[in-house]
């Protein structure tokens, strides 16, 4: 069945259909990770977007379920140039078409990936439609392309109610436990918790309407945020949250969203990217070390590097290729924050060893 | 400036002559470097033997030493040079070896040399075979259960502990040289023994074998501040059991899940990490298929075959980026050159599928063993760039220029279903073709699978092929659908032809109507996440053009040479980057499209645009409609650029030079003729036939012995000399494997001298840099044979009627640009045997020795100028006072079953050069760079045939004066002795121990001279040479070669060696010139 991808400009892709046959409209994004791309589907950051694969021979090695970084499949759309038509792993249990149908996520493929990458590169994301409609008036989709905002994400992505982890859950290291971290979810990966327990910690996850006063009391050694999809500015609420939760001493690492959501706690700013940073090739440089890393990334927004008081935040890590904030270490506090994602999932594990330091901060050892 | 302080001075060590396992890539490598070394304003300091190379250029490095690549000779140029540091890992294998001895032997440190890049340590740790183990089990890294041995006794006692089969691989070799699989203790013994003498430190890891697992590499760089990245990973097609070198590969990998590509990534980080190197490497892994068990298989701290590939395929320039590596700059600080926005601390992320298919010289040793081992045996290799895997392969296919444009192959055609299932299991160089032949037999993926371990992907690609082929068969009518799809999968016009009865050029119309055209994409290392401005460019269908034509220059399209293969190497792609860069001098834009990534040409700032396509007519259009270039020159791309002239023409492109017709006349026997006769210059009598009937009589009437080729060809393939009517018989059986479209050609075959020129005509006047003679008499292929600048024994006289006669050749072939003639002087008489209107095997070698840059010449006068407008005169040039020879380099000892005796037919894979002001000298050092360094022994053997015994009595004699044993065959012996020569007589192998055979594994003697008869089918003879060659002996075929061997053994101070700064020659002989 041919499918469409109507942009906000007006460009029209025609391949065919994927997935599930409905017509949505989102925001249209790309992503440069030559592999992962199940991962990719089921990070809850794509959440209220449509992605692109760069890379164009998408579902190789089928789909292997264990892989999966929450429980189900969430960006609006999947836009591929091919798709393997018989997947070929060891682990393999399905397809990513039969993957797509079943998430109800609609995709396109057959179409010039370079192409609209090029279009996005240049006109900075925007909004789109698959749909399977032949009949399309581009008078009355468009004005409603350019309408179209992304909101209320977090909510949908995060969990529903507290839920704990010990060390030999989903997949991770067994073993014994010597300290509690609490987990804010505003749209985790599975692999920050994984991290987490296979280094002896016990998790407790708090959807993202969490009470601050409830995780303080609880008395964990440390607090992560963690990734998470949306405007982060949106998340008033949140913020609100965090700036008390980052009061009580508590030692606290956050990631992407988390750490955004950190520095506008403390007054600083975020804006929007052209077309953000999505892929597992980006450097980021440790300002203290000068040693860079190769780091998996999936953001639109940034922390402005000028609205950071220098007094309260400074930089840690930074872009080697557009210099913009990648991380941020809290004065008189043990408070550290990153954009990217040391838990990788897709993408390497270069960086992986901030969990380590953040067991440091929190006195663990492992 | 370099970061570091103190450099000021470097010394780049090349790789040598060409051999498998050790090719053009360095060329690249080097070249890349030395020009980043140049780029921060140090003196950079060049050795290399090889004189056909771009890197020995004196563009390219501030002082060029053409020498051989041994300690002495390195010692002696740090002696004169006083360079303040090294770089080693430019060259190979050879010269990070070199750089190794000099570094451990404290002469660096005594001579205040730091070693830049990676540390001795570091190579120590990454090569050696133990150090290696202990250090990857120190890391927790696996490697497959091991033991280096030094004797055949521990190696079978090792394998016998961890059970057949087993590995075995010789530490410090190229290519793999030696190593193999044993499946039992008779091959291991074979190996073994044979592994022993080829490794230069005498051991052998025998090791587990993981046979059939995922092959994986990971081209990894880390500078001093510890950071880091992966440039990109490959998968091979074969699974482990066939060298890398010889394997399909693709990158980035397709069959592994993220888990399994971070996890190779991590632990290839891991290594380098813990290795400290400084650089690139290459880290190779096995990955069994079901699990994610894997294990390390090799390390190289260096620049490779496959960071060549991995550059070319990502765009990423590993060897520039060492260079800055080494000079003390982090991977932060350096700019990525393609995007000029990011920086080489980032990972490539490609949007495109790169397919690269090894070529394999089984076309011109029919008789070597095809089998693919862990010995590596392609000369070569082309690569393709494609938006899916599909057209990828079917791109690479036809880039080989193997009469191959699909995976149709016929000699499996007519095979029953279960011999085509029995073929499955041969390991050879066609196995892609059985592959496909049993999808269409309809064999399942899974016994596919289980026979060649081959990924279930990989086959189901093929099968998507297959499945095309017979759609497009099928089709009853060829809708706008099935064409897109066929040319999505990148079916060529011919192909679809074929499949459905049309004509190309139907195919073509039914197209363009349609608007199914080719679109161009570039290669910008970042899958178009930044604005790029590199004009690297691959074409795809089904997609949206992206290049733009936006220059208001004339552009002049170069065609290069493809992959390189005996008969057409790295000297064409020489020619081919100097003509760009002449081209460029002079205002033009330059397009240069090729396909091989070993190579200068492909790098992406050598021409202002760079199209890495196929060499094959419709690929070539697809670039001409959208670039629509003011000419094309195809002279100096060797016969692969030469035969898409009529092509171009068709298209409507002018080319530039010499015209199409006048190109056909060189090759046209009667057109050719006639131009001699009108010019009053001999040939020797000869005949065109195209059958063996005719042939038969043809030799009947010239007489025997003759000389039988097909037309058209290059490095004398296919050529012969026959004495009987048998000889034809065979000879033509070969040439008519394939059609032919031309016919071929019978001469009289005149036993003379041969003599060769290159030269550059305007149409008018013409210049020649020099007279080059043949040591061997006629009957060797010219790149076989060692070839002497200035000519030794040919009097003024002769000189003269050879100017003469090369003036008359190129006026009345209007040649404009390059011209190539070989004469044989016979009997004080000049016969023209050979005359190629383009580029040369010897371009390179007499521009360097002589000083005149005959490329840049012959491009200018392309463009109009005139050979009297260059300062350097016309007709022959004045006499260098520097005697060089050219010595043919070989690699039989890679090519299991291949008879090595010289012939007609071209056989050497590379050369080296010995310069020098004195004739011995010079022939001292071009042995010396061939890698025979005699005497060691003083042991022999000399066995010859009839009709050289005579001759052979003096060669013998002057051996015997330099101390020579002569071991000799029974009738050769009683020669020898008959004449006064004591030989000792040895058996023949088939008779009573202690045989030939017997003498050469004791490892005693230096030097096999065995002259073979012509058509010799006994196996002795080429027993002998087979095992001389795999035992590591020096073998000589031509008494010619032994005798200029003597010259240079009787008469050359080897302890006071004389090295010589070719960048001068051309002040010397010309001052400051432009």
């Amino acid at each position: 069945m041919k499918a469409f991808l109507i942009l906000e400009d007006g460009t029209v892709f025609e391949g065919t259909s994927i997935g599930a046959k409905k017509e949505i409209i989102s925001e249209i994004v790309f992503n440069t990770s030559m592999t992962g791309y199940l991962e990719v589907l089921t990070d809850p950051s794509y959440a209220g977007q449509a992605v692109t694969m760069t890379y164009p021979l998408i579902g190789n090695y089928g789909i292997c379920y264990q892989d999966m970084e929450s429980k189900k499949g969430w960006p609006d759309g999947f836009i591929v140039r091919e798709l393997s038509r018989m997947p070929s792993n060891f682990r393999s249990e399905d397809t990513v078409q039969h993957f797509l149908e079943e998430n109800d996520i609609p995709g396109i493929c057959g179409i010039d990936t370079r192409a609209l990458t090029k279009i996005l590169r240049e006109k900075g994301t925007m909004n789109g439609m698959i749909t399977t409609n032949e009949d399309y008036n581009l008078d009355e989709i468009l004005p409603k392309l350019k309408a179209y905002i992304v909101t209320g994400v977090v909510k949908k992505v995060s969990c529903d109610k507290k839920e704990e982890y010990v060390p030999g859950d989903i997949g991770s290291k067994e073993g014994k436990a010597d300290k509690n971290v609490a987990v804010i979810d505003v749209g985790t990966k599975k692999n920050i918790i994984r991290c987490l327990l296979n280094r002896g910690c016990n998790v407790t996850v708090y959807p993202c309407d969490f009470d601050a006063k409830e995780v303080i009391a609880s008395k964990p050694d440390g607090i992560m945020i963690t990734n998470g999809p949306g405007d982060p500015s949106e998340c008033t609420d949140i913020i609100e949250q965090i700036k008390i939760l980052s009061e009580a001493g508590i030692p606290i690492f956050a990631i992407c969203l988390g750490h955004q959501l950190m520095a506008l706690a403390h007054g600083a700013k975020t804006y929007k990217m052209k077309y953000g940073h999505r892929g597992a090739n980006h450097p980021v440089k440790n300002l203290e070390t000068g040693k860079v890393y190769i780091s998996s990334q999936n953001h639109g927004y940034v922390v402005d590097a000028d609205s950071i008081d220098a007094s309260v935040a400074k930089p840690w890590f930074v872009n080697v290729n557009d210099k913009t904030v990648e991380g941020l270490t809290y004065m008189g506090k043990k408070v550290k924050t990153v954009q990217f994602h040391p838990e990788a999932n897709a993408g390497p594990k270069d960086s992986e060893l901030l969990f380590d330091e953040f067991m440091n901060m929190i006195g663990g050892n492992k | 400036m370099p970061k570091l302080e103190g450099i000021k001075k470097v010394l780049v060590i090349g790789s040598g002559p060409i051999v498998i396992g050790q090719a053009a890539e360095f060329d690249y490598a080097g070249t890349q470097a030395c020009r980043s070394l140049k780029e921060e304003g140090l003196e950079v300091v060049l050795v290399n033997s090889n004189p056909a190379t771009i890197m020995t250029d004196k563009d390219i490095a501030d002082k060029v030493y053409i020498e051989p690549l041994t300690v002495d000779v390195l010692q002696k140029i740090i002696e004169v040079e006083k360079p303040d540091s090294l770089l080693p890992n430019m060259g190979g294998q050879a010269g990070l070896n070199l750089g190794m001895e000099l570094a451990e032997s404290g002469f660096l440190d005594s001579h205040g040399v730091k070693l830049l890049g990676t540390t001795a340590e570091t190579i120590r740790n990454a090569e050696g075979r133990q150090e290696f183990k202990d250090m990857m089990e120190r890391i927790g890294e696996p490697c497959a259960p091991s033991e280096l041995v030094t004797n055949v006794e521990d190696g079978i006692a090792f394998a016998e502990k961890i059970g057949y089969p087993v590995v075995l691989r010789p530490a410090y070799t190229l290519g793999g040289s030696g190593g193999g699989i044993a499946h039992n203790r008779e091959e291991l013994i074979e190996i073994i023994s044979n592994g022993l003498r080829l490794s230069r430190t005498s051991e052998v890891l025998v090791e587990r074998c993981i046979a059939g697992w995922k092959e994986i590499e990971y081209e990894v760089m880390r500078d001093s501040n510890g950071t880091c990245i992966t440039v990109c990973n490959m998968e091979n097609l074969d699974p482990v059991g066939v060298h890398t070198g010889d394997s399909i590969v693709v990158a980035p990998s397709q069959t592994l899940s993220d888990k399994e590509y971070q996890m190779l990534r991590t632990s290839a980080l891991k290594i380098i990490d813990e290795l400290g190197i400084t650089g690139g490497c290459n880290v190779q892994f096995a990955l069994h298929p079901t699990s994610f068990e894997y294990i390390v298989i090799e390390v190289n701290p260096r620049v490779s075959r496959s960071s060549a590939l991995a550059s070319k395929a990502t765009g990423y320039p590993i060897a520039k980026v060492s260079a800055k590596i080494a000079l003390g700059y982090n991977l932060d600080e350096i700019p990525n050159a393609v995007t000029g926005k990011t920086y080489a601390s980032f990972e490539p992320a490609l949007d495109y599928c790169v397919v690269k298919i090894p070529r394999l010289p089984f076309d011109k040793f029919i008789k070597a063993k095809r089998t693919l081992t862990t010995q590596m045996k392609a000369t070569g290799e082309v690569m393709s760039i494609c938006t899916n895997f599909e057209g990828g392969l079917m791109k690479a296919l036809r880039s080989l220029e193997q009469h191959v444009d699909c995976l149709v192959n016929d000699e499996y055609i007519n095979m029953t279903d279960e011999e085509v299932v029995e073929q499955l299991a041969v390991v050879d160089d066609r196995r892609i073709f059985v592959v496909a032949e049993a999808i269409r037999r309809g064999v399942t993926y899974d016994k596919i699978h289980e026979i060649t371990m081959i990924d279930e992907w990989f086959i189901d690609k093929i099968a998507i092929l297959v499945e095309m082929e017979q759609k497009l068969k099928k089709a009853d009518k060829l809708d706008k659908e099935l064409l897109k799809e066929a040319k999505r999968l990148e079916f060529p016009d011919t192909v679809i032809a074929r499949f459905t009865g049309k004509t190309e050029e139907e195919i073509r119309d039914m197209r363009y109507e349609w608007g199914i055209t080719a679109a161009f994409k570039m290669v910008d290392t970042c899958a178009a996440e930044f604005a790029s401005e590199t004009p690297y460019y691959y074409s795809c269908f089904d997609s949206i053009n992206e290049v733009e034509d936006n220059t208001k220059k004339k552009k002049i399209m170069v065609l290069g040479s493809g992959p390189i293969r005996i008969g057409q190497g790295i000297e064409f792609d020489y020619c081919s980057v100097h003509s760009v860069w002449a081209l460029e001098e002079e205002g033009y834009e330059t397009i240069i499209v090729n396909n091989n990534p070993e190579t200068v040409s492909t790098d992406f700032d050598i021409a202002n645009k760079l199209y890495f396509e196929p060499l094959t007519p419709e690929d070539v259009e697809n670039i001409v409609r959208l670039e629509k270039p003011d000419g094309a020159v195809v002279q100096f791309g060797g016969q692969t650029a030469i035969k898409l002239t009529e092509a171009l023409l068709k298209m409507g492109v002018k080319i530039l030079g010499t015209s199409a017709e006048n190109v056909d006349a060189a090759e046209d026997r009667e057109l050719f003729d006639e131009i001699l006769e009108r010019c009053c210059i001999p040939r020797p009598s000869g005949k065109t036939v195209f059958t063996t009937e005719e042939a038969l009589v043809a030799a009947k009437e010239l007489g025997y012995p003759v000389l039988v080729r097909p037309s058209y060809v290059l490095g004398g393939q296919g050529m012969q000399i026959a004495v009987s009517d048998d000889d034809i018989k065979e000879y033509m059986a070969v040439i008519n494997r394939y059609h032919q479209d031309h016919p071929i050609l019978v001469d009289k075959y005149l036993m003379g001298k041969e003599v060769e020129v290159d030269a550059v005509c305007d149409g008018e006047d013409i210049l020649i840099p020099g007279i080059m003679e043949h040591v061997e008499r006629a009957g060797i292929h010219s790149g076989d044979s060692i070839s002497v600048y200035p000519a030794q024994s040919i009097t003024e006289k002769i000189q003269k009627v050879i100017v003469d006669y090369t003036r008359k050749l190129a006026r009345s072939l209007h040649v404009i640009g390059l011209i190539n003639i070989q004469f044989i002087v016979y009997q004080d008489e000049v016969f023209v045997i050979e005359v190629n209107p383009r580029s040369s095997r010897t371009v390179p070698y007499i521009s360097k020795v002589t000083g005149i840059p005959i490329v840049d010449l012959a491009s200018k006068v392309i463009l109009g100028a005139k050979v009297s407008d260059f300062g350097y005169g016309t007709g022959l040039a004045k006499k260098s006072d520097y005697l060089a020879i050219k010595m043919p380099v070989f690699s039989f000892e890679k090519l299991r079953g291949a008879e090595i005796s010289l012939g007609p037919e071209m056989k050497s894979t590379g050369e080296c050069l010995g310069i020098s002001k004195s004739f011995d000298e010079a022939l001292y050092k071009a042995f010396l760079g061939a890698g025979v360094d005699l005497p060691k022994h003083k042991k022999m053997i000399l066995t010859v045939k009839d009709s050289d015994k005579l001759e052979a009595v003096d060669i013998a004699k002057r051996f015997k004066k330099l101390g020579y044993e002569i071991f000799a065959t029974r009738n050769t012996a009683r020669v020898l002795n008959d004449h006064g020569v004591l030989a000792i007589p040895v058996n023949r192998i088939n008779e009573e121990a202690p045989t030939l055979m017997d003498l050469l594994l004791e490892h005693q003697i230096d030097l096999v001279v065995d002259t073979p008869t012509y058509g010799d089918k006994l196996k002795d003879g080429f027993l002998i040479r087979r095992t001389a060659i795999e035992t590591g002996v020096n073998c000589l075929t031509s008494l010619d070669t032994a005798a200029a061997l003597l010259t240079s053994l009787e008469n050359s101070d080897t302890e006071h060696l004389s090295v010589v700064d070719i960048a001068t020659i051309s002040k010397e002989m010309y001052g400051d010139m432009k």
